[in-house]
């Protein structure tokens, strides 16, 4: 498959207002893209739309199979962080090894910290044999070693064929694809 | 994937709330003899009228936890991305609703009747006609947890649009008149996944 994730003049309308207007990309093996923008300016919107939570207006978007990590947690607080992320399947222990919270597999989920938290989100991704990932926010909550072990997560996907597109206003660390979305 | 929602839904039931709606069914047949007098031959008349009451009544209970702890979670949204469709996952909960909420309900018929006066026949009369609708009230109380799903008081909205729905099944089902019930049941049943899913994609933001 040439392209993983493709966007044909895209537009995304929230109630009355009009966030993206005939937006076309393509993302392929190995690349990434973030979208920037202020608040408000519906970065989220967009990686809800390109994983097909949300319609678009008009247009078409062609995705592979994918990841979303956002701020939902997804996971069942009452559970054992293994097992919680064992209910989403794939490589859950090497996930949790990369994210470095494979030390909190028998912790509750509950008892977590927020940076803990978004590891764990992270790590449901990392698990995923999914192509392409779709990251909103993943810097959020994040401490510099989080970050560290995000980039080279990321680092390894790209170079496995994946494609990863990020929402942040912050800087990501590598070579990324800008899209910037305005008010 | 569909199996393993299923026991997932069923372990937060029973590790969970799946007792409360007993509890307040088995509440409501004990405050009957209170309120209406302990004659035998009265409660015994109106018994299985009160069963039905307070099953109807104890459906409504779980709603708020069917659906939308998992769509502010975004669990919903991570299905999807599993490649489920939204009826699939409206027909496990449901299923697995049913299945914590029906047996148990069930079972407690058995003290209930016996604090309203029902003998056997009785209560296996009502116990049946319970069993037959209890499918229709799992289906109705996850439509409506769908369809309410982040709304506020959504507890309260629930029980008003729950109520009229059950209503041909409490007709049917308290009449006794079981073929009829278990064809309302069977609509009811067949088309809330439809319903539910639907809803699921109508509130997703």
């Amino acid at each position: 498959m040439s392209s993983l994730l493709k966007f044909s003049n895209v537009t995304l309308r929230r109630g009355a207002r009009v966030l993206v207007d005939g937006l076309d990309f393509t993302l392929g093996p190995g690349e990434r893209l973030q979208v920037t923008g202020p608040n408000g300016s519906g970065k989220s919107s967009l990686i809800r739309l390109a994983a097909g939570l949300l319609p678009a207006a008009a247009g078409q978007v062609e995705r592979s199979a994918l990841a979303l990590a956002d701020d939902h947690l997804a996971l069942d607080r009452e559970l054992l962080l293994r097992t919680a992320l064992g209910f989403w399947g794939g490589a859950v222990e090497q996930a949790m090894v990369a994210l470095n919270i494979d030390h909190l597999a028998e912790v509750p989920v509950r008892l977590l910290s927020s940076g803990q938290v978004k590891r764990a989100t992270l790590a449901r991704v990392a698990a995923s044999r999914a192509p392409l990932w779709l990251l909103d926010e993943p810097l959020n909550a994040l401490d510099s070693d989080g970050r560290k072990r995000l980039g080279a997560l990321v680092e390894r996907h790209l170079e496995g064929g994946g494609a990863v597109v990020a929402a942040s206003h912050q800087p990501l660390g590598g070579d990324w694809r800008k899209l910037e979305l305005k008010r | 994937m569909i199996r393993a929602l299923i026991v997932r839904d069923l372990r937060r039931g029973f590790t969970g709330a799946a007792w409360l709606p007993i509890a307040f069914f088995l509440l409501v047949a004990a405050l009957t003899p209170f309120a209406i007098g302990p004659d035998p031959q009265l409660l015994s008349r109106v018994g299985p009228g009160i069963l039905w009451i307070a099953a109807l009544t104890a459906a409504l209970l779980p709603i708020e936890r069917l659906i939308e702890p998992d769509r502010a979670d975004g669990v919903l949204d991570q299905l999807a991305l599993h490649g489920l469709a939204e009826e699939s996952v409206a027909f496990a909960k449901i299923a697995a609703h049913w299945l914590t909420f029906a047996p148990l309900l069930l079972l407690a018929a058995i003290p209930a009747s016996a604090l309203l006066a029902l003998d056997a026949a009785a209560l296996w009369q009502t116990a049946l006609a319970l069993a037959i609708g209890t499918p229709a009230l799992a289906a109705l109380a996850v439509a409506i947890a769908a369809v309410t799903a982040g709304m506020p008081r959504a507890g309260s909205l629930a029980g008003l649009l729950l109520l009229p729905l059950a209503v041909p099944l409490l007709i049917f089902g308290a009449a006794n008149a079981l073929l009829l019930e278990a064809a309302v049941s069977l609509l009811l049943t067949a088309g809330a996944p439809f319903v539910a899913g639907a809803a699921i994609r109508a509130t997703r933001t």
